[in-house]
Formats: C-alpha cells, sequence, structure tokens
C-alpha cells in the first residue's frame, strides 16, 4: 500500500495527488510516469511525473478527471493500491549538456503543466533559458501558477475563451509572440501537440511531444500505446513517452485514444448515476 | 478426468477440467505399472519421480505423495493443469503403446489440490543460510528459483514490474485453465518459506540490475518473453487490432469479465484471433465467454496446430470457428479507423524445412472475412528492460546468453523465456530450478 498524504482538488476537475512511493523516487526524472491504481479493481492509470521529493520519498501527481476511472481516483483518501515506476524515458534535455545555451520554449496544454514543470524546473536549475505557454479552456481549470513562475524566465497564460491571461489557443500565443527559441516541447491534448508541431515545423524548430495513450501494463507488454512514429510501430511505453514531435502521426493517436469510448463512458455513468439508472439509455444492456 | 459441460462453461470463467475424485485417482495410479525403469521419469523436463507419488496415491499417503513431487516441483498445482503432458511423461508411458497413457497430469494435480485444500506442509527443516538472492520476475522461472533457493535456507526476495504476482500465470492463462487462487496459493506457499515479494517494482527503471548487485549476492533474472509481435500488415494500427497480451491482460490480470472491474474490454460482435498456439486458443476461448462469435486464423492446418490438442477440442466444443491455411494480409477499416475486416489469403503446403511442413500463399486466392477486432496471438519475445542498461550479453534476438544458467555478468544468473524466447511453463520452472541449483554451488 502507497500511503496517500494529499488528494486535493486544485482547479476544475484539476486534483493534487501526494503519495508515498519510495521506490518511484529514487531514479525517477523529469518525463518519465508512473502507473497507479486505486484499488485492486481499479485501472491501471498511466500519469506523467509532476514533482518528487527524493527524501521523504513523496511522489506528486496531477490529474484531470475525465473518466470513471479517474473519478473514483479522487474518492481516495488514505492509500493507493499500487504505483509502479518510474516508466518511460527520461526527456532527452535531462543529463544533456548540449542545450545549456539554448533557449527553450515549453508548450503545456491543461493538465500538460505537471509534466512540463519539472522539466522546466531542471532546466532553470541548470541555468538554462526557458520560457513557458500555458494554454487552457477557461480560467477555472489553471492550476500551479505560481510554482511555474519560479522555474521559467517569462510564463504565458492563454485562455481560450480569454478568461483569463490572453484569449486564444497556444499557437496564437506562438504567433503573438514571434520569439525566437531552438528547442519547443508540447505537453497537452494531442489535438494541441499536433497544431504545434505543425507549426513548428514550419519555423523549423525541433519539437519534442509528450505521448499519453491508452495503456495497461506500461512495460511494453500489451501494445495498447502503439503509435505510428515516422510510419513506423512504436511503443510509448517503453519507446516514448517522448517523440520527435514532426514524426508523430497524430491523427492515428488521436483515433486510437476513442477505442474505448464506449464502455468508458457506460462506466462514468454507472458511476455517475449509481443505483439510480435502471436502463433506458439503450447502452447498459447486459454489462 | 470430466470436464464442465461446453454450454455452460461458454457462459462462465469456471475451471474447465474439473479434476479427479479420490476414487478416480485411485483407480487411475492402480493402473500404474510402477516400472523398474520408469520412462516417464525422464519425459519430465524436472524429472518428478512420478512412479513413486503415484504408489503413495495407491497407499493412501498422500503427505508422503505431495513431499514426492515437491523434491522435483515448486507448483505442482499449475504443472498438474497446464503442462503439455501428453508430449512429455504421459508421452514415455509404456501403457500408451498399447491402449491409454496413465494420466500423469491429472494425478499431479489430484495430489497438489489435495495439499493445497488439507494444509500439508514440508516436514524438511530449513537451515538457514546468510545469502540474499534476489530475483527478477514473478512468474514461472522466478518462483521456481525462489523455491528451490528458499527451500534451501536463502533469503529470497522476488521483484514483479506488475501488481500481482504470477507472471504469465496471472496475466496469461486464464482463469478457467488455471485459477488464479490456484497461483494465489502458490505464491502464498513459497512466502511462508521466508521469501518476500516486492510488487510494482520495475527492474530496469525502479532499480537497476547494478543496485541490486550491491546488494545481493547473487541475482536470478526470470523476466520472461512479455513483448508481443505483430505482422507489419496494412492498418495493423486500426484501433480494434490487439495483441494477445493486451486482450488477456485486461481480462485475467485485471478483471474485465467481472462487473465490479474498472478496467474495460472492447465490445465486439465477431472476433478473429491470429495463430495456432495456446495463447490464440486462450484469447479465443476468453473472448468466446464474453459472447463473441470468435474466429481463429492460422496458416497450417488442424493438425500442425503448436497448440495442445485438448485445448484445441475444447476450443472447438465451446464454438470456435476455425479457418485453416489461411493467413492475413491485410486489415480494412473504416475513416475513424475502426477495424471493418480482415482480408486473407489461402496457403498450401510446400516441402518442409526445420522438420516442420512450410507454407506459402496461392496466388489470388484473396478473401475478405467481415470481423470488428483482430487479435494477434503470433508468438512473443524477450522484454529486455531490466537488461537494457546492464552489462549482461544479449543475442540479436535480445535474448540472454548463458552458459548454463550463467550470464556474462558474474554472479547474475538467468533462465526460461528470457533465454530461450517463449516456450512453456515447465521449461521455465525446470530452468529455475537449475538456475538455483547453480546460485547455490556459486554461494557455497
Amino acid at each position: 500500500m502507497y500511503r496517500v498524504r494529499k488528494n486535493e482538488c486544485i482547479g476544475k476537475d484539476v486534483y493534487l495527488l501526494e503519495v508515498e512511493a519510495p521506490l518511484v523516487v529514487k531514479k525517477c526524472l523529469p518525463g518519465q510516469f508512473v502507473i497507479v491504481m486505486a484499488y485492486e479493481s481499479s485501472e491501471r492509470i498511466p500519469l506523467t511525473i509532476y514533482d518528487y521529493d527524493r527524501e521523504n520519498g513523496i511522489l506528486s501527481l496531477i490529474y484531470q478527471v475525465i473518466g470513471a476511472s479517474t473519478m473514483e481516483l479522487t474518492e481516495v483518501t488514505d492509500s493507493l493500491f499500487s504505483v509502479a515506476g518510474p516508466l518511460g524515458n527520461p526527456s532527452e534535455l535531462m543529463e544533456n549538456d548540449d542545450i545549456l545555451d539554448k533557449k527553450i520554449l515549453f508548450v503545456a496544454g491543461g493538465v500538460g503543466i505537471a509534466p512540463v514543470y519539472p522539466q522546466a524546473k531542471y532546466l532553470t536549475s541548470r541555468g538554462v533559458d526557458v520560457d513557458i505557454i500555458y494554454g487552457a479552456r477557461t480560467k477555472d481549470i489553471i492550476v500551479i501558477e505560481e510554482e511555474t513562475k519560479k522555474v521559467c524566465n517569462n510564463l504565458y497564460i492563454t485562455t481560450d475563451d480569454g478568461s483569463y491571461g490572453n484569449q486564444g489557443n497556444v499557437t496564437d500565443m506562438m504567433k503573438k509572440l514571434d520569439k525566437k527559441y531552438d528547442y519547443c516541447v508540447a505537453i497537452g491534448p494531442v489535438i494541441m501537440m499536433k497544431f504545434v508541431a505543425l507549426y513548428t515545423k514550419e519555423l523549423g524548430i525541433k519539437t519534442i511531444v509528450s505521448m499519453n495513450p491508452i495503456m495497461v501494463d506500461g512495460t511494453g507488454m500489451c501494445g495498447a500505446c502503439r503509435l505510428l512514429v515516422d510510419g513506423k510501430v512504436k511503443f510509448a511505453c517503453v519507446d516514448g513517452p517522448e517523440f520527435d514531435g514532426h514524426k508523430v502521426d497524430f491523427d492515428n493517436a488521436l483515433k486510437r485514444m476513442s477505442i474505448y469510448k464506449t464502455e468508458e463512458g457506460r462506466k462514468k455513468l454507472m458511476m455517475e448515476e449509481g443505483s439510480t439508472h435502471h436502463g433506458g439509455c439503450g447502452n447498459c444492456g447486459d454489462k | 478426468m470430466r470436464i464442465a459441460d461446453a454450454d455452460t462453461r461458454t457462459h462462465n470463467f469456471e475451471e474447465v477440467a474439473l479434476g479427479y475424485t479420490e476414487e478416480e485417482a485411485k483407480k487411475e495410479a492402480s493402473r500404474c505399472l510402477n516400472c523398474a525403469n520408469p520412462r516417464c521419469v525422464k519425459g519430465c523436463p524436472v524429472n518428478i519421480r512420478i512412479p513413486e507419488f503415484i504408489e503413495a496415491i495407491k497407499e493412501n499417503d498422500m503427505q508422503k505423495a505431495y513431499e514426492v513431487i515437491q523434491a522435483s516441483s515448486s507448483l505442482p498445482a499449475v504443472c498438474g493443469r497446464v503442462c503439455p503432458q501428453e508430449k512429455q511423461c504421459e508421452a514415455m508411458c509404456i501403457k500408451g503403446f498399447k491402449g491409454d497413457a496413465i494420466s500423469i497430469g491429472a494425478l499431479e494435480r489430484y495430489v497438489a489440490d489435495y495439499a493445497r485444500e488439507n494444509h500439508l506442509s514440508l516436514t524438511k527443516e530449513i537451515v538457514k543460510k546468510n545469502k540474499k538472492v534476489a530475483v527478477i520476475g514473478a512468474g514461472p522461472s522466478g518462483l521456481s528459483c525462489a523455491g528451490e533457493l528458499a527451500k534451501n535456507g536463502y533469503e529470497v526476495t522476488i521483484f514483479e514490474a506488475l501488481h500481482k504476482a504470477g507472471g504469465v500465470l496471472t496475466y496469461g492463462i486464464p482463469e478457467f485453465r488455471l485459477p488464479k487462487k490456484i497461483v494465489e496459493e502458490e505464491v502464498d506457499s513459497l512466502k511462508k518459506l521466508g521469501v518476500k515479494v516486492e510488487l510494482n517494482a520495475v527492474i530496469g527503471k525502479s532499480l537497476s540490475l547494478e543496485d541490486l548487485q550491491e546488494e545481493y549476492d547473487a541475482i536470478y533474472l526470470g523476466t520472461g518473453a512479455g513483448l508481443p509481435k505483430f505482422m507489419g500488415i496494412e492498418n495493423e494500427n486500426a484501433n480494434e487490432v490487439f495483441s494477445a497480451n493486451e486482450v488477456l491482460t485486461r481480462i485475467n490480470l485485471m478483471n474485465a469479465y467481472k462487473k465490479d472491474a474498472m478496467t474495460p474490454v472492447k465490445d465486439s460482435k465477431v472476433a478473429v484471433v491470429v495463430g495456432g498456439g495456446n495463447v490464440a486458443m486462450d484469447a479465443a476461448r476468453s473472448l468466446r465467454r464474453l459472447g463473441i462469435e470468435v474466429h481463429i486464423v492460422y496458416r497450417r492446418d488442424m493438425d500442425e496446430m503448436p497448440a495442445r490438442k485438448a485445448e484445441v477440442e475444447h476450443a472447438m466444443e465451446e464454438g470456435i470457428i476455425f479457418d485453416t491455411l489461411k493467413n492475413p494480409t491485410r486489415i480494412l477499416k473504416d475513416e475513424d479507423n475502426h477495424v471493418t475486416g480482415v482480408e486473407l489469403i489461402a496457403m498450401e503446403y510446400a516441402g518442409e524445412s526445420d522438420g516442420r511442413k512450410s507454407v506459402r500463399e496461392i496466388p489470388d486466392s484473396h478473401t475478405i472475412m467481415n470481423c470488428d477486432t483482430i487479435v494477434m496471438a503470433l508468438g512473443t519475445s524477450a522484454n529486455d528492460l531490466a537488461t537494457t542498461d546492464s552489462k549482461v550479453e544479449r543475442n540479436e534476438r535480445n535474448l540472454i546468453i548463458v552458459d548454463g544458467t550463467k550470464t556474462s555478468e558474474k554472479g547474475v544468473f538467468a533462465g526460461g523465456d528470457a533465454v530461450t524466447g517463449a516456450a512453456t511453463v515447465i521449461l521455465a520452472m525446470e530452468a529455475g530450478k537449475k538456475g538455483a541449483a547453480e546460485i547455490m554451488e556459486y554461494l557455497s
């Protein structure tokens, strides 16, 4: 069992989870992820690492409630059934001396700010010039703003509805800024990463994206997380999760994200409606 | 052995083979000739003293029967169920030349189940040795290695990447063939011997092999062959193309067939499973139990299937449709990336290579099979997560190179599928046992 220190709502449907996981934080690096299970009957949920405290063995994660499993995770107060990791490879910007004099732009979308934070923190601590564009649909879901400000030179916040910061999406912001960068890291919804990558390709800026497809084991065993990168099949869990954004087939990735949409939706509905749901939705059948 | 009725069992995940009653076991045991030169023992990869335990059944001495088996095998309840006895011990049985071989597997299972249900334990006292061994992977190879070492007084810790122990016994082989309760009890019996099991510990990530080398006197790698293979055909990244590993992991490890489990398994009307091995049968029979029409597509014919005969028969009884001498050439999908079918080509035999009939495509013999799910059960390859950043030498197929069970690194041993490529549970167990013997020799 992994003792939960904190599992609190920090934005609309956004939660900060702090859990004791000494074996994970012993070696984890920015860019890697973990797989958590709330209970024994839960799904294995992959979450990219937000922060870690090696001394006290505490791992911090930020997640957004999007389906039945993340909804279930919000209920946990005492301990998690399992936390496995770190999984995947660290960001290529870690332990990398070639980028020390480069100007780096991070583009975060929604809870994509969580995996961006430790990378920016690490690079800033090494004296690298880091800017962050942080985009969200609306003000309510902007989180860890103060923390993020401390780990970059400039934080540019933009919301789709203009309720906070600039109005527009992250690529609008990139165009508006029109600053020169040597390197871009985009982490967020697949559709956002797709458009950032399209734009940086035009500009000729190397771009890394972090993929978060459906996974089960996270160790290369199931192949659920298959992606097409440069026309070749890659497993996000062991080959990634970060890839060259100019080579990822985002359209295929987007479609593959929807594999369990019906099954997931049904579970979520059952959880939301509990015993009050007595069929009639035409979807719940026998299962 | 009695088996559950096919119509009933396709609606549940309960065990198909029901095992012997005491009367049936005694009757079967009484057929054994107790040969002076028992060929069956040579047919067993771990050389269980078969006639001796069968004699003990006859004499009603179940403690002795259990101890005889335990002297050679750490996981008898598992082996009694999933070993291909018809190709091993039973194939060598003298009775089998004129009539039916003794059902050794069923008798082994009977003894193991009796021991478990009646809480029999080993009477031999364990003398503690002050040596620590790390075992990587809680699959059949690792469990058997850990069991042998613990019985001999070594302090053993097993590191397992998943949240449950058992490896392929837990995530791969379905409940109806090997109830998970049995695997759990086998693991518990190891824990009683003092074996520690660290779950969610991904060696190569959470800890490196080097970290373990510092802390342990020896290491055994039983990391298995967990990586799924795909065909490399057109549209294989369509949404409903799954590896058999994924389907089985969702159903077995994550219990997707149970109502309270949060992990989904994809709803389907017609599924095509590609392959003819035990894993293909397991995947097909699991999907069948979810109410899906299941086809097995295999490029050779029924006689050439590598799956156990009994499994193929059970699959047929359960209504699985076999389409043999066919091979997929491309997957058909719609614009939303959903599978709509598979294009198959007919195959024919063309001579032999490596002692096996080889097949070739019949030109212009393409047909389309409509389906909404495709499961690739094409075999697996070694998972090198634990050894990627280590000095342990591997060959071009990523298999660990060994001399006996010794790897290129001092004090690091390996066995099972990680060394041989995908094989059977019993061969992995044999390697685990051998690894334990070599580790003991190394540490003495």
